[in-house]
């Protein structure tokens, strides 16, 4: 009954998320009317044009990033894109963070692909997070698969993939690598750090680290701490990959991947990221074929959309990268026991506008009100809004209006502080 | 409403935001509760130059509040205030809003803590327009501080200024300082019959 790869989706034409999360449309197949959606956008709005990932090695040996874990790892490459330029005060940078599955493209075109970055219609000129007058970085993540050190790297050691040996890495690590990637950048204080999801995460713990190097921070769609919900859909994604006995402990780089586990972690996932309203709105209970007979019943719209992402995922994703960035997300506790507005307390003069999904299960609204409370707790000049969104928690990708709206607004005031 | 009410509520509006601007020394911290579009607000910090903070639950407001450079939170005050620590503010302002809380025991309470001071601005139900409306026609009143029919009203208390300086002794509130509002003038006879608004500067007793 598998949907059959390569087969051109029904739900497409039935509306729906165009722009689609966690993360990049690249998996959606830019193709007929996607394809028209997306040049309507490019032609309506914008963008930044055609850029390129680029990369940042730093941490040889002996001089390795200190990890949480007490393991060093050297040397580090991060990918990253940049979007707008830097003025002279270095005074207007926006520090971008993904999702558990994104990268550094998040805005503009690669050469060649039709598919734009992943935030593309936040970032651009006249857009939530303008390039006309902000400098916009945004970087992959230690761990990951997507131009940055990871377990699909090489280790230096072995002169093969890390694999498992890979050291166990934090939120906390990622963004102590991208302070590496900023100092590079010249920049000492960054204007913003933002992102949805992990990304939210990493903007607290930016402001956490370094509390005197962001003057604001916009976490959406996040939490300050895993709840064990959230823990136990991970944890469902992570024993599908290791069921996979194409997975091997790990050891599967020069052979085939675990793609049946790892497409199945990411059909969990993807259910986590809508909502039964914006099921019920893009599929029904329609069916993709009329059935033959009874003996193969049709397949329902959303499981052919569910196999159809899980397929797509796993050709631009590692498993193994998937269990190291779930397990990030789950260690992180931002306060770690302590009273989250006493580890914010530091950060006097940063500004935070928080923003929530009401439909938003996976990420509800009430953590994001556990840190808007933190925040007026440690006296930081704080404000929330709680979108009406039907989109779950896709929505942080898809409600563009609103929350360009609060962007938009929330920066000048910060920048013309 | 005819135009002339029109004009004449807004010219009211703008005395009652007056009153409050005068109740609130510079550069004091205030938070608002129930802030709306933001418009006192945003005066506040402007002309009082405040360090203005305020919370409401109407999204669409928010957006507004945003656009004027407000911090706002989308909240519930009824949900009670646990986010802010005892005294973090000068002035809590709860300007037409008190009327509509569920909680309103729990909503003062709260905001005599987090406050050092109160400021409560409230629709009148005595005005004496409104007890000839119920007098003679026996209809629910609707005047220009109460415009909403009775089936459509988001305001759950209807209290009179009588009413309201009486709890406040139950509650052995200060009622440091009074502003009673007709149209476009202070009232200062008989303000539970000639007053549209009551607005009251409240502080806990002992706390001058």
């Amino acid at each position: 009954m598998g949907i059959p790869q390569g087969v051109e989706p029904l739900w497409r034409g039935h509306g729906g998320v165009p722009h689609s999360p966690h993360n990049s449309p690249q998996e959606w197949g830019v193709r007929g009317v996607e394809r028209a959606i997306f040049g309507r956008m490019t032609l309506q709005s914008k963008g930044v044009g055609i850029v390129e990932t680029k990369y940042f090695t730093f941490a040889h040996p002996p001089d390795e990033l200190a990890l949480e874990s007490g393991e060093r790892l050297g040397p580090v490459t991060l990918a990253y894109e940049t979007y707008g330029a830097l003025n002279s005060e270095k005074s207007n940078a926006v520090l971008v963070f993904h999702a558990l599955s994104g990268d550094a493209h998040a805005a503009g075109f690669h050469l060649e692909d039709n598919n734009p970055g992943w935030w593309d219609s936040m970032i651009g000129p006249g857009k939530a997070f303008d390039t006309e007058k902000y400098f916009i970085i945004c970087s992959n993540v230690v761990g990951g698969c997507k131009g940055s050190t990871g377990p699909s790297s090489l280790n230096p050691k072995t002169n093969k993939p890390y694999g498992l040996d890979f050291p166990l890495i934090t939120i906390k690590d990622m963004t102590n690598a991208q302070a590496h990637l900023i100092r590079h950048l010249g920049i000492e204080k960054l204007l913003c750090v933002t992102g949805g999801s992990m990304g939210g995460m990493q903007a607290l713990q930016w402001v956490a680290s370094f509390p005197d190097r962001v003057r604001s921070a916009i976490p959406i769609a996040t939490t300050a701490k895993h709840s064990p919900q959230q823990i136990a859909f991970n944890e469902v994604g992570r024993q599908a990959i290791m069921a996979d006995p194409d997975w091997n402990g790990g050891n599967y780089y020069d052979r085939v991947p675990p793609d049946r586990g790892l497409a199945v972690a990411r059909m969990i996932g993807h259910i986590t990221y809508m909502s039964d309203a914006s099921m019920e709105e893009k599929f029904g209970r329609r069916v993709k074929d009329e059935g033959q007979n009874m003996k193969s019943p049709p397949d329902f719209e959303v499981e052919g959309y569910l196999q159809y992402r899980g397929n797509h995922f796993v050709k631009r994703f590692d498993a193994n990268s998937y269990l190291y960035i779930t397990k990030a997300l789950d260690r992180f506790d931002q306060a770690g026991g302590k009273g989250l507005h006493e580890v914010l307390k530091p950060a006097r003069d940063t500004k935070f506008l928080v923003i929530a999904f009401k439909s938003d299960w996976l990420y509800p609204a009430y953590q994001s009100k556990e840190i808007v409370k933190a925040c007026k707790l440690a006296n930081l000049d704080v404000t929330y809004c709680e979108i009406n969104s039907t989109y779950g928690h896709d929505a942080f990708l898809v409600e563009i209006e609103e929350q360009s709206h609060l962007i938009k607004h929330f920066l000048s005031r910060v920048y013309g502080d | 409403m005819t135009k002339r009410d029109q004009s004449a509520a807004k010219e009211n509006i703008k005395l009652e935001y007056q009153a409050i601007l005068n109740l609130i020394p510079y550069g004091s911290r205030v938070l608002d509760l129930g802030c709306g579009d933001g418009e006192l607000l945003s005066l506040l910090v402007e002309r009082k130059g405040v360090q203005g903070r305020g919370i409401e639950i109407n999204e669409q407001a928010i957006y507004k509040c945003v656009s004027r450079g407000l911090s706002v939170s989308h909240q519930d005050i009824d949900a009670g205030l646990t986010e802010y620590g005892d005294k973090s503010f000068d002035y809590v302002i709860l300007n037409q809003s008190l009327q509509q809380v569920v909680n309103l025991d729990l909503v003062l309470k709260e905001s005599m803590r987090v406050g050092r001071k109160v400021i409560v601005g409230f629709p009148n139900f005595a005005y004496y327009k409104a007890r000839l409306q119920m007098f003679i026609s026996g209809r629910t009143p609707v005047t220009k501080s109460l415009p909403y029919m009775w089936y459509d009203t988001p305001n759950l208390h209807f209290l009179s200024i009588s009413d309201f300086i009486e709890y406040c002794r139950e509650k052995k509130f200060n009622i440091e300082k009074t502003v009673f509002l007709d149209r476009n003038r202070r009232v200062r006879l008989f303000p539970n019959l000639f007053a549209q608004v009551g607005i009251l500067l409240l502080s806990n007793r002992g706390v001058s």
